[in-house]
C-alpha cells in the first residue's frame, strides 16, 4: 500500500479533521463558558461553579468505567442499577459506620461486575445483552433490599455531600482523583495497554498470549466499581437513598459522555481527558439551556444533536 | 478502454503517485506489477473512485471521467475483486452475487426461484457447485473469492480489475479463474490483474505495467520480457544482483544435530488433524508442506496452544506445555505468526511501539507500570536490525505496509527471545524486497539457535528455506523429506502419490 502516511498532516481538511476529534470536545466546552460568561446572568460565581461540579461527579465517575468497558469494545449498560444497588446497600449498612457501608456498597458493584465479566468474557455473551440482564436484576435487588426512599442521616454522609477542602467539594476532588487514577491506568499501566490492545483486535491479543478473559473481567469488575462508588457520591450529595429512580438512564449519560469524549465505540482507544470534557460539556449544556428558561425537551435534542457531532468528527477517524 | 494520463496523488507526507500513465486495452489483460508500497492500490483505488486524484485525468471509453464514489464507476462497468473478499457474509450466495440487482417480480418483491436459479447458472458456468442458499460464510475463502469473481462478471463489466485474486485459491481453483479470465479477454473485457506471482503474470497477461514509487518504470508487452530484467524493474536493481543472490534470499543449510527443543507428539483435532508428530530441533527450518487446507495451520495452531486438540502433547526442551492455551505455549518459548496478519496479528489502531511490545509488557513492567525506557530501547533495536520503515515508533501500524507490518509481527516474538517460532506464510502478500528481507531473517534466526516450523504456499520458498520439510496431507504427515530430497520435484512427488491416510479430511 503506497498510502503510508506520515504524521506531519498537509491536507488541511484532513488536519482540521483530526484536529476536530482530538480537541473538539474541549473546543466545545469552551464555547458553552465563553458563551454563559457573557450572556447569562450570575454565572461567574463560585457558588454556581461549585454546583456544576457537584452536579457532575457522579456521572464522571461512571463515564470512567464506561470509558474503559467501551475501549475493550463493549458497554456496561447496568451502572444505573449498580448505582441503585450500591444506595440500597448503603443505607442498609449504615448502622455499622458510613466506611463500612460504602465498603459494602462497592463490593456489591463488584459483584455484579465479575458477574458481568464472566458473563461477557466466559460464557461469550455480548457485552449489551449481558449487561442488560444485570441492568434489570440490579435495579430488581435494589428495590428488594430497600423498597422506597429513605433518608440518610448520618454526620459522616452529609460531610461527604458538603463539605469542602479549601471551597472544593469532597465530591469534585473523588471523581477528579479517580479521574486522574483511571487515566493513569491506561496510559501506564500493563493492564491498560492490554485493554486498548483487546479492543482493538481481539484474535491478535489473544494469539499474542494476552489474558484476554481475566483483563475483561476486570474491565467490568472497575465499571461496577466506579457506578458504586457514583451511587454513593450521589446518595451523599441528596442525603436521600432512592433506589426507585437514582441512577436511571445514567448508562446513556455516561455513554454520551464517553462518545462526546473522542472514545470510539469500536474500542482500542480510550480518552480520559476526553471522557472529563465530554461529560463537563453535557453539564453545562443542561444548565446554559436551564438557565435561560428553555424547556428540558430542548435539552435532551441539544444532547442529541452533540452526540450527531461527536460521531460525525469520529466518522472519518479509520479512513486516510 | 480505461486510461490514465499524468496522474498524481499525494497522501499527508507520501507523493504515492506521480506522473502515472496507464492504459488498459479492451480484450487484453494487462499486468500491474510493483512491489508493495509502489503505488499499485493507490492506482486502483483511483480508478475505481475510492479516491480522487490530485492530479491528472482519468478517461474512459475515450472521454474523461471523473468517478466520485465506488458506485459511479460499477455502473460505468468497472468492476473490481479485491484481495480481501467484500461480500455479505451472512446473506445466501445467490443474494450476494445478485446483491443490489436482485431479479423482481412482481409487486417488486424479489423473484426468489429466478434469483437462485440463475445464480446457480452462473456459477455453474464458472465451474463452481455450491448450494445457492446456504449463507456466503459457510463457503471456504477460496469459493468466496470465486463467488466474488461471478459476481464481478455477471454484472457485464467493460473493465474488470482484480487485486491478487489467486493469493486464497487452490491450484484448481486458480485454473477456474483463469478461464474465467481468458473468457473475459474473448469477450472484449479489459482486465488488470494485479498479482505478486510471476508464474501467473506469464501464463495469463498480455501486457504490463511495472511501478517503482509511485512512477511507471515500464510499460509494454509481456511476451519477450525476461524474468529476471521483470524483477530487476521491479526491485531496481541491476540484473546480475538478482541473479547471483537467487530468487529467494536463504542460505537453505543449517547444521542441526542438538536434541529437539520442540516434540509435538500425535496432535488430533478432530475433522482437521490426525496424530500429527514432528520434532524441531535448534537452529533448523522444517518446512511444513501441504496444500491448501492439508492441515499445516492447523498445526502450528495446536503447537501454539491456538487450537484446541482433542488429543496429543507438545512439550519444549522437554518440558510438557499445556495444550489449548497461548499463554501456556508463549511462556514456553512458542511463538506462532499468524496466517491472517490482518485480522489475528496486528493490532492497528496501536501504534508500532506498542505492537512490539504488547506480548512482552509483563516483562518490560514493573509492579504492573509499562517501563517505557526500557520498550524505547527494545523497540528501537528490533527496528533497527529488522528494517522497519515507518515515520517512528508512534505511527499506527494498520498504515504501514504489508511487509513492515510482518516485521513489526516478527519483533514482536523476538522481542520475547523464543525458543521455538512458528511462521504461518510469513512472505503472503508482502512484497519481493521485504519479502527477501523476511527470508534473510529467518535464516539469521536459525543460525542464532532458534527452532523455526516454515509455512509456506510458495514451493520455491518452502524448498529454498527448510533443511528438512514434512508433508501433510489431509491433516497427516505423509512424508518427510530430508536432505537431497528436498526440491520441489519431491514435494510434488510426494504431494501426488501419498495415499491419503486420514479419513476425514
Amino acid at each position: 500500500m503506497a498510502d503510508l502516511a506520515l504524521a506531519r498532516g498537509t491536507l488541511d481538511r484532513a488536519r482540521l479533521l483530526r484536529l476536530l476529534q482530538e480537541y473538539g470536545v474541549y473546543a466545545g466546552v469552551a464555547v458553552l463558558l465563553l458563551f454563559n460568561f457573557a450572556f447569562t446572568p450570575y454565572f461567574l460565581s463560585t457558588e454556581n461553579f461549585r454546583t456544576q461540579a457537584v452536579q457532575v461527579a457522579p456521572v464522571l465517575v461512571v463515564a470512567l468505567g464506561m470509558a474503559l468497558a467501551i475501549g475493550t469494545e463493549g458497554v456496561d449498560l447496568s451502572v444505573g442499577s449498580v448505582m441503585a444497588l450500591s444506595t440500597s446497600l448503603l443505607s442498609l449498612y449504615l448502622g455499622y459506620g458510613p466506611w463500612i457501608a460504602a465498603l459494602i456498597a462497592v463490593l456489591g458493584g463488584i459483584v455484579v461486575g465479575v458477574a458481568n465479566g464472566a458473563l461477557v468474557a466466559f460464557v461469550g455473551v455480548q457485552p449489551i445483552v449481558a449487561t442488560l440482564a444485570l441492568m434489570v436484576a440490579g435495579r430488581g435487588l435494589a428495590l428488594v433490599l430497600l423498597p422506597q426512599l429513605k433518608d440518610v442521616r448520618d454526620p459522616g454522609m452529609a460531610a461527604l455531600g458538603s463539605g469542602d477542602v479549601l471551597g472544593v467539594p469532597y465530591l469534585v476532588l473523588i471523581a477528579a482523583a479517580l479521574a486522574l487514577l483511571v487515566a493513569f491506568v491506561v496510559r501506564r499501566t500493563t493492564f491498560g495497554r492490554q485493554v486498548l490492545a483487546i479492543g482493538d483486535s481481539r484474535p491478535a491479543a489473544r494469539l499474542a498470549g494476552l489474558p484476554v478473559s481475566r483483563v475483561l473481567v476486570v474491565v467490568y469488575v472497575c465499571s461496577g466499581a466506579l457506578a458504586a462508588v457514583a451511587g454513593i457520591l450521589a446518595t451523599a450529595r441528596l442525603s436521600a437513598s432512592d433506589p426507585t429512580s437514582l441512577g436511571t438512564l445514567m448508562e446513556l449519560s455516561a455513554i454520551t459522555a464517553v462518545v462526546v469524549g473522542g472514545t470510539p465505540l469500536s474500542g482500542g482507544r480510550v480518552r480520559i481527558g476526553g471522557t472529563v470534557a465530554g461529560a463537563v460539556l453535557i453539564q453545562l449544556l443542561t444548565t446554559t439551556l436551564i438557565k435561560h428558561d428553555l424547556p428540558p425537551s430542548w435539552t435532551q435534542i441539544a444532547q442529541a444533536v452533540v452526540i450527531v457531532l461527536a460521531v460525525y468528527a469520529a466518522r472519518e477517524r479509520g479512513r486516510r | 478502454m480505461l486510461s490514465v494520463t499524468k496522474l498524481s496523488k499525494t497522501f499527508p507526507g507520501v507523493r504515492a503517485l506521480s506522473d502515472v500513465d496507464f492504459t488498459a486495452h479492451a480484450g487484453q489483460v494487462h499486468a500491474l506489477v510493483g512491489e508493495n508500497g509502489a503505488g499499485k492500490s493507490t492506482l486502483i483505488k483511483v480508478l475505481t473512485g475510492v479516491y480522487r486524484p490530485d492530479a491528472g485525468e482519468v478517461s474512459y471509453d475515450g472521454a474523461p471521467v471523473r468517478f466520485a464514489t465506488p458506485l459511479q464507476a460499477q455502473q460505468a462497468g468497472i468492476s473490481t475483486i479485491y484481495q480481501e473478499v467484500n461480500l455479505v457474509p451472512l446473506m445466501s450466495v445467490a443474494r450476494n452475487l445478485f446483491l443490489g440487482r436482485e431479479p423482481r417480480g412482481r409487486l417488486g418483491l424479489i423473484d426468489f426461484g429466478r434469483l437462485h436459479r440463475e445464480a446457480d447458472e452462473a456459477l455453474r458456468r464458472l465451474g463452481i457447485r455450491v448450494d445457492v442458499r446456504r449463507p456466503l460464510r459457510e463457503l471456504g475463502v477460496g469459493a468466496q473469492q470465486m463467488v466474488a469473481l461471478a459476481r464481478a462478471v455477471a454484472v457485464d463489466a467493460r473493465v474488470v480489475i482484480m487485486d491478487e485474486p489467486t493469493s486464497s485459491l487452490e491450484p484448481r481453483e486458480v485454473a477456474t479463474l483463469f478461464g474465467v479470465i481468458r473468457m473475459l479477454r474473448e469477450r472484449g473485457v479489459a482486465v488488470i490483474y494485479v498479482s505478486h506471482r510471476m508464474d501467473e503474470l506469464y501464463e495469463i497477461c498480455d501486457a504490463v505495467t511495472v511501478l517503482r514509487d509511485g512512477r511507471v518504470v515500464h510499460t509494454g508487452p509481456l511476451a519477450g520480457l525476461d524474468r529476471l530484467r521483470l524483477v530487476s524493474m521491479m526491485l531496481g536493481r541491476e540484473i546480475g544482483e538478482v541473479r547471483t543472490e537467487g530468487l529467494t534470499k536463504f542460505s537453505g543449510s543449517h547444521t542441526a544435530t542438538a536434541e529437539p527443543v520442540l516434540r509435538a507428539d500425535n496432535l488430533t483435532v478432530r475433522h482437521r488433524l490426525n496424530d500429527v508428530s514432528l520434532a524441531l530441533r535448534p537452529g533448523e527450518v522444517v518446512g511444513l508442506g501441504g496444500l491448501l487446507g492439508s492441515g499445516r495451520s492447523e498445526t502450528a495452531k495446536a503447537i501454539a496452544g491456538a487450537l484446541p486438540t482433542d488429543a496429543g502433547r507438545v512439550s519444549v526442551a522437554g518440558t510438557p506445555v499445556r495444550t489449548g492455551s497461548t499463554a501456556a505455549a508463549i511462556r514456553a518459548g512458542i511463538s506462532l505468526l499468524p496466517e491472517d496478519r490482518k485480522a489475528e496479528g496486528i493490532v492497528p489502531g496501536l501504534s508500532v511501539r506498542e505492537n512490539i511490545a504488547l506480548a512482552a509488557l509483563p516483562a518490560l513492567s514493573r509492579f504492573g507500570l509499562v517501563d517505557d525506557s526500557r520498550i524505547d530501547r527494545v523497540v528501537e533495536t528490533f527496528m533497527k536490525r529488522l528494517r522497519i520503515k515507518a515515520a517512528g515508533p508512534h505511527q499506527k501500524v494498520g498504515e504501514l505496509s504489508g511487509g513492515n507490518q510482518q516485521k513489526v509481527l516478527l519483533a514482536r516474538w523476538l522481542a520475547l527471545h523464543p525458543k521455538v517460532l512458528l511462521l504461518d506464510e510469513p512472505t503472503r502478500g508482502i512484497d519481493v524486497g521485504a519479502k527477501a528481507e523476511v527470508q534473510a531473517l529467518i535464516d539469521e534466526l536459525a543460525d542464532d539457535g532458534l527452532a523455526v516450523l516454515l509455512i509456506s504456499s510458495d514451493t520455491e520458498e518452502l524448498i529454498e528455506g527448510s533443511d528438512r520439510v514434512i508433508v501433510l496431507k489431509e491433516g497427516v504427515v505423509v512424508r518427510e523429506l530430508t536432505g537431497d530430497d528436498v526440491t520441489e520435484d519431491g514435494l510434488m512427488r510426494a504431494l501426488a502419490s501419498a495415499p491419503a491416510g486420514g479419513h476425514d479430511g
